[in-house]
């Protein structure tokens, strides 16, 4: 379980962290265990903490912007433009 | 051969909305343009930088919810659909899960057979577009263009209702003329602004439907018929030889005309999907939807019948000519002023004929709607002959031009001096005195033979109307 869950976040976890990330773990299912004993039945979910609506925006472009260099500036690896990243390819 | 197999398919289109700018950012949509020319921090996913909803986005959704009679939610939630793939630089897609924007609706949908089918649709959901991974130029790595991602998507779900290769066309075909119609997309497929995923799957009449496959990405018409195709030989051979068929995700290779599988994770994906903290519920105002209805053009189905009133067409040709706004707008023009049922026949049959041969599209089509109107303009007018006139049009088509110029440059005006004509007869007649005897002797049937006869001599010029009546005359007189 605890390696699963490493494994979808993408997360390194050693071997020898397994033990005490699963014991953290257990108390926050516990306290989940615990929240889904209180009835909620009629009670909308909630999607959001805020009671306010989205805000819209009109539909125009920026007028300026950092430069694609600039926003590309802290990126491991570019060229032509393009961010490079470890090969990705089925 | 086996017992019949029931094929059922149901369609996902990720529609890309034609807005100016982004879904949660100010950077342009334009297709094309520089690798990450069109980035911003909140596209590229830097920390704290927070998305904020694009209203031409909604009204778009809400257009198309409009359209096809569906429920509009009044709240509708923003989720997080968590993947990883580098062309998602968030590490999440936002996108609408439990409660999206429209609701259930349908599409009527006309077959080749003539035959209206209801196909309903579950859902169609707002959420970004992902940028696009190259592959092929970096030994080892692969380029990352991020211009694409956050453009605004609608992805429209559809129940599992069609039952053939050529319903699920006949849909996406009306589905692609909708959005055109209604001008929220661009629909075109080549640039993947309208793609389309298969959900197939087999079943034996009446039983609990089949395991399904998904096949991703396809975005012809074309590839949709024959990657289903493919699909439902390949299932029914595993069915048969006893095995089952893998709920999977398959892609489909053009140039072998088969599908292939593409992801063999035995897990499943596991998105998580929780409602994103960084965007608050959508609540649409009746105001809002009232301003978008207001604003909606003709769609396909009212213009149907207004063709069918307006013009007094068959129902058949209406279907056919609204199924694309191009089209209609092209048969409008050409309709204006002239005989409504042969400008039909003529662009269904002629122009279509030609687009079909010459695999082109009515939008570029190579003869001005303006033109065929003057060619009929020239048949009624009694300046050219129906027969001359297909001529022209063929000139048209493969040379362009205009319909006066070629009818001048070609002496192809219609022989209308009656005196021309009755001396051709004449002609015809005393070269022919036997058929001519025996016609006179009751032999009706060699009229025919005499009608050729005229036409050949005339290249198919002399008017037919007079023709006939001259022959008649001057063949009695004899």
């Amino acid at each position: 379980m605890v390696k699963r869950i490493a494994q979808l976040s993408r997360i390194a976890l050693p071997d020898n962290e397994l033990p005490q990330m699963a014991r953290q773990l257990e108390r926050i299912f516990s306290l989940v265990a615990e929240m889904q004993s209180v009835p909620t039945e009629g009670v909308e979910p909630m999607a959001h903490p805020l009671d306010l609506r989205q805000p819209l925006r009109p539909d125009e472009l920026r007028q300026e912007c950092l430069s694609r260099e600039d926003l590309m500036a802290s990126a491991p690896r570019a060229q032509d433009g393009l961010f490079l990243v470890p090969k990705v390819i089925e | 051969m086996s017992m019949a197999w029931e094929v059922v398919i149901g369609l996902e289109v990720h529609v890309q909305l034609n807005t100016r700018s982004k879904i949660f950012c100010a950077c342009s949509t334009a297709f094309g343009a520089e690798p990450n020319a069109h980035t911003c921090p909140v596209c590229l996913a830097m920390p704290g930088a927070l998305p904020v909803l694009n209203e031409a986005a909604v009204d778009k959704a809400i257009a198309f919810g409009l359209a096809i009679g569906a429920e509009l939610n009044h709240r509708s939630v923003f989720a997080r659909k968590n993947y990883f793939y580098p062309d998602l630089p968030k590490g999440y897609q936002i996108s609408q899960y439990e409660i999206p924007i429209v609701g259930r609706g349908h599409l009527d949908v006309l077959l080749p057979d003539g035959i209206e089918k209801r196909i309903n649709i579950t859902r169609a959901h707002l959420e970004e577009d992902a940028g696009k991974s190259l592959h092929e130029a970096y030994a080892g790595e692969s380029g990352i263009d991020l211009n694409r991602a956050g453009t605004p998507l609608l992805e429209i779900v559809s129940e599992p209702d069609m039952r053939s290769a050529v319903e699920a066309v006949a849909y996406l075909k009306k589905l692609h003329a909708l959005v055109r119609y209604l001008d929220i997309s661009d629909g075109n497929m080549q640039e993947g602004s309208f793609r389309c995923d298969a959900n197939v799957s087999l079943r034996r009449p009446s039983e609990p439907f089949g395991t399904r496959a998904e096949i991703k990405n396809l975005n012809s018409f074309r590839f949709l018929e024959k990657a289903i195709s493919y699909e439902i030989l390949r299932q029914q051979d595993i069915l048969e030889a006893g095995g089952k068929v893998v709920q999977e995700t398959r892609l489909f290779d053009a140039n072998h005309g088969e599908t292939r599988s593409m992801r063999s994770k035995e897990e499943a994906n596991d998105y998580r999907y929780f409602p994103d903290p960084d965007l608050l519920p959508l609540q649409l105002e009746e105001k809002r939807i009232e301003r978008v209805r207001v604003a909606l053009p003709e769609l396909p189905d009212a213009r149907k019948a207004r063709f069918i009133e307006q013009y007094g067409l068959p129902v058949y040709d209406a279907a056919v000519l609204t199924a694309a706004r191009e089209l209609a707008d092209y048969y409008e023009i050409v309709a204006t002023g002239q005989d409504a049922k042969l400008a039909a026949n003529w662009v269904m049959g002629e122009l279509l004929g030609a687009l079909n041969k010459a695999g082109l599209e009515i939008d570029s089509c190579p003869v001005a709607a303006e033109e065929l109107r003057q060619l009929l303009a020239r048949i009624a007018d009694q300046t050219i002959s129906g027969k001359i006139a297909k001529e022209i049009f063929e000139i048209l088509f493969a040379e362009g031009g205009s319909v006066d110029a070629i009818i001048e440059a070609r002496g192809l005006r219609q022989i209308t001096d009656s005196s021309a004509i009755v001396a051709m007869i004449d002609e015809i007649i005393q070269k022919n005195p036997q058929q001519a005897a025996d016609y006179r002797a009751g032999k009706e049937k060699l009229f025919g033979f005499f009608v050729g006869q005229v036409m050949k001599a005339s290249q198919g010029k002399a008017n037919p109307d007079q023709v006939n009546a001259l022959l008649r005359e001057r063949l009695q007189a004899q």
